[in-house]
């Protein structure tokens, strides 16, 4: 009772101050407020923007947790080749777990704290209360960078994913482009050298350059544009043991992410699945082309477009894109009809992408964030649909009166 | 004609405290009160002064609009007291109940050998009128125009409804008297909705056309089923008329007096013995509350049900078209975690560690706390669940919200009453308001296009 009662006697001071919204955003974190329905609907049901948003996280927790671990066995593996002959058992070592939160977590944190901060700022200013929406942003974005990216750079960042893509648009809720591929993004246009290649994937690459023990750092999409052959094998790719972004590896654990925000009903199982459909359906046709001799070995492209279809879903971040960032209800779609054509597409996109694509190797971003500004456009035709049938009702109506 | 209706999407909510079905009469209220607020957009010309002596069916005021539109008394008694808010608007108007009720004789009419003008005149005179709902707009029918056809439903499913197979029971011949006057007020037909299963009293009447209705809330709201039947076209009109109310029409034709009785189901978890009463309209609503008595001091007294009724206070007086009231407790208080705990006490659609999913037979016991803080739209895809209207309701209320009239109108504002998107607001994750989104929606389109 004497937490409750001082944190409510707290409350009743700091309203209508400036400070209201921060202190609100901490208070709600330990209680659900004391607020009741007006007018309406008397009672409400138990879910609110903050339940959604931790399942989201709920479902992130294990690629996070993966990631540590990855980050750390890819390091020790690079140096020592040998580790790889049996990745499960040296995957979950005390060594990579000290290594990998070593470097990972500086990422969470970094990305925490610079986009809370930003959102208790702009929550001051407008003076509304701080939304949920970073809470998801805020994990999705260290899982998505290098591991070796410096925290000055994600800061930057942040700051100019969470101004520029969100609030500029007017906070959570109104943003057209998905804040953590902006965040992403941004990266990839600032410092393109430091996002792409062979040296940032793996832990200390980049600092080992040009040394005698020095490491490749390559993901799979690379080796393949590049036109080489990966060393790994398919249950590697499918556990998620290979180098990548620090959380997307693992296409075993985001299916299982997948399917518990299916479960509860908070991703949109329509997306996830029309997603998968469009991707395999260009993995297909590029399939088709190969298979018709149109584009021989030696061709730049041969070496992704002949990747077997399904294969596009185990390697790259094509999953986790469609996971957790293609179903953000916010920059997606928002209408049943629309998500089905804008998931195709965004599985479409990626590996088209992917296989044009020689600079960087991965469409996925680039896909969701083309989508995302033709979502309303969907939206808009789809929702045409519904009121041309209600025209073509009272025309009929009118005819039969007349 | 009759085309049976089957509600797919919806959802409900099963709360404790449903009224068992005996009957009880309610201790005479020793006061009545009218609200004009029950009356939405008509402006009170009041006919009787304070202190004035009225008889049941005495008109005590007309709309300020329309000197046709009349509003009678509901008792006989003295006019105590005219209460008036902010720029003297009229928030109430009491009236002191005499022991012995005196009715005003209006004359009995024959609904079948009477016509169409005559029916209306009686039903204007004789305060029925505000009775019948039009849409577009939710708002009382326009008296001027002839309406495409007219809906009923007598089929109950919001959470803790009065049953109208219940409290229609033995009502036949008012019935049929009214939806006979009513059929001849309308080019088109009286559709009546009744439960599949169950014996209503609408099924063997004449003059309607009788649908059988299945399917969770909202199958029994009336907008779902005009929606499935014949919806709403631009310059169309269509009424609504509560079951309830046609009795008090049809005793009114038959006998010649306004007996605005009312029954009540009395339900709710805060309620001791949660039953049916036998009331009327602007009763005190403690004649029956503490004859059933409450469990608790802090709760929330709803006239009406739990999604659409109003707030009122535990001595305020029973609302004009209410014939549910509900008691459910305040939710005033905080709650330790509240928003990443699992829940197995209250109601989601959603299974994000909620789990009402695992036991959907389970009674709720729900409070008025608003489990979170409103937010901008975020969830998409939610309200289409509990929505089995042909349209869009996220994007009618982004139009409502931003005052797109033409989008307003292309998405099927007039088809549309607040009560409609009761149950998305219910489920709304951003606590979004949406029944005042559309009621100011509605308000603004009656402004400007009329």
């Amino acid at each position: 009772m004497g937490l409750k009662q001082n944190l409510h006697t707290l409350k009743e001071k700091y309203k209508g101050t400036k400070m209201a919204p921060a202190f609100n955003a901490l208070h709600t974190f330990l209680y659900t407020p004391n607020e009741t329905t007006h007018s309406g609907a008397h009672v409400r049901a138990a879910d609110d923007l903050k339940r959604t948003m931790n399942t989201v996280i709920m479902a992130l927790v294990p690629c996070l947790i993966f990631g540590i671990f990855n980050a750390g066995y890819q390091h020790y593996a690079a140096i020592d080749n040998t580790l790889r002959l049996d990745p499960l058992g040296n995957f979950f070592t005390w060594d990579n777990f000290i290594l990998g939160a070593w470097t990972v977590l500086p990422l969470v944190i970094v990305s925490y704290v610079v986009g809370l901060g930003v959102e208790f700022i702009f929550a001051i200013i407008k003076k509304h209360e701080v939304e949920e929406g970073y809470l998801v942003t805020g994990m999705l974005v260290p899982l998505i960078v290098p591991i070796d990216i410096p925290l000055w750079m994600l800061a930057v960042a942040v700051i100019f994913g969470v101004v520029i893509g969100k609030e500029v648009f007017g906070g959570t809720g109104m943003n057209i482009l998905n804040p953590a591929l902006t965040i992403r993004a941004f990266l990839f246009f600032a410092y393109p050298t430091w996002m792409s290649g062979d040296k940032v994937w793996v832990h200390g690459a980049q600092a080992m350059t040009g040394q005698p023990d020095a490491i490749s750092g390559e993901t799979i999409l690379g080796t393949l544009a590049a036109n080489n052959h990966p060393v790994y094998s398919l249950w590697d790719m499918f556990w998620g043991f290979i180098p990548g972004s620090v959380g997307e590896t693992s296409t075993f654990l985001i299916i299982i992410g997948g399917l518990f925000l299916i479960f509860t009903k908070i991703g949109s199982w329509r997306i996830m699945l029309s997603a998968v459909i469009g991707a395999l359906v260009m993995g297909l046709i590029f399939n088709g082309v190969v298979d018709q001799g149109w584009i021989q070995e030696g061709s730049k492209f041969y070496g992704l477009m002949s990747e077997p279809f399904w294969h596009h879903l185990i390697i790259g971040g094509l999953a986790f894109g469609i996971v957790y960032m293609a179903t953000d209800p916010v920059t997606a779609s928002q209408t049943n009809k629309g998500k089905w054509i804008y998931g195709f597409f965004i599985g479409f996109m990626s590996i088209m992408i992917r296989v044009f694509n020689p600079a960087y190797p991965e469409g996925v971003m680039l896909a969701i964030l083309l989508m995302n500004v033709f979502a309303p456009t969907i939206d808009h035709y789809v929702v045409k649909g519904n009121i041309n049938k209600r025209m073509k009702r009272a025309k009929h109506l009118k005819a039969k009166t007349a | 004609m009759s085309k049976d209706i089957k509600i797919k999407k919806g959802l409900n909510i099963k709360l404790k405290g449903e009224a068992e079905k005996t009957l009880s009469s309610a201790p005479r209220s020793r006061t009545f009160a009218i609200r004009p607020s029950d009356f939405h957009l008509i402006t009170p010309k009041m006919v009787v002064r304070e202190g004035g002596k009225v008889q049941a069916g005495d008109t005590i005021f007309y709309s300020k609009s329309n000197e046709r539109l009349k509003f009678v008394s509901p008792v006989s008694g003295t006019l105590t007291k005219i209460e008036r808010g902010a720029k003297r608007v009229i928030t109430e108007i009491l009236i002191e109940a005499d022991p012995q009720d005196a009715f005003k004789d209006f004359g009995a009419l024959s609904p079948d050998s009477s016509s169409a003008e005559a029916i209306k005149s009686r039903l204007l005179e004789s305060g029925c009128w505000p009775f019948i709902m039009q849409r577009p707009y939710a708002v009382i029918a326009d008296t001027e125009q002839e309406p495409k056809d007219i809906f009923i439903s007598a089929y109950s499913t919001a959470p803790l409804a009065n049953d109208v197979d219940f409290s229609l029971k033995g009502k036949e011949k008012e019935l049929q008297a009214a939806v006979t006057a009513l059929s001849k007020l309308t080019k088109g037909q009286v559709h009546v909705g009744v439960g599949k299963s169950g014996s209503s009293p609408f099924k063997g009447l004449k003059d309607i056309s009788l649908h059988n209705v299945s399917g969770p809330h909202p199958a029994g709201n009336v907008g779902t089923q005009i929606n499935k039947l014949s919806p709403v076209n631009k310059n169309e009109i269509v009424w609504t008329i509560a079951p309830q109310d046609l009795v008090i029409i049809g005793e009114l034709l038959l006998t010649g007096k306004f007996n605005p009785d009312r029954i009540i189901a009395l339900s709710g978890s805060e309620v001791n013995t949660p039953k049916y009463y036998r009331t009327r309209i602007g009763s005190e609503a403690a004649t029956f509350l503490y004859d059933s008595g409450l469990k608790g001091e802090n709760v929330r007294v709803i006239s009406g049900d739990v999604l659409t009724g109003k707030k009122i206070s535990p001595k305020g007086h029973l609302g004009y078209y209410s014939n549910t009231v509900t008691v459910i407790p305040e939710g005033d208080d905080y709650e330790l975690f509240g928003w990443n705990k699992p829940v197995f006490n209250k109601i989601s659609t959603s299974r994000a560690l909620t789990f009402s999913w695992l036991t959907p037979n389970k009674k709720y016991d729900l409070d008025t706390n608003t489990n979170g803080e409103h937010r901008a739209f975020v969830v998409t895809g939610n309200y289409e669940e509990v929505f089995p209207l042909d349209m869009f309701p996220m994007q009618m209320l982004k139009a409502c919200m931003v005052k797109d009239l033409d989008q307003m109108e292309a998405l099927g504002m007039y088809e549309v009453a607040p009560e409609d998107f009761s149950l998305t607001e219910f489920v709304c994750v951003s606590k979004q308001p949406h029944q005042q989104i559309i009621r100011n929606g509605l308000d603004l389109m009656i402004k400007e296009i009329g």
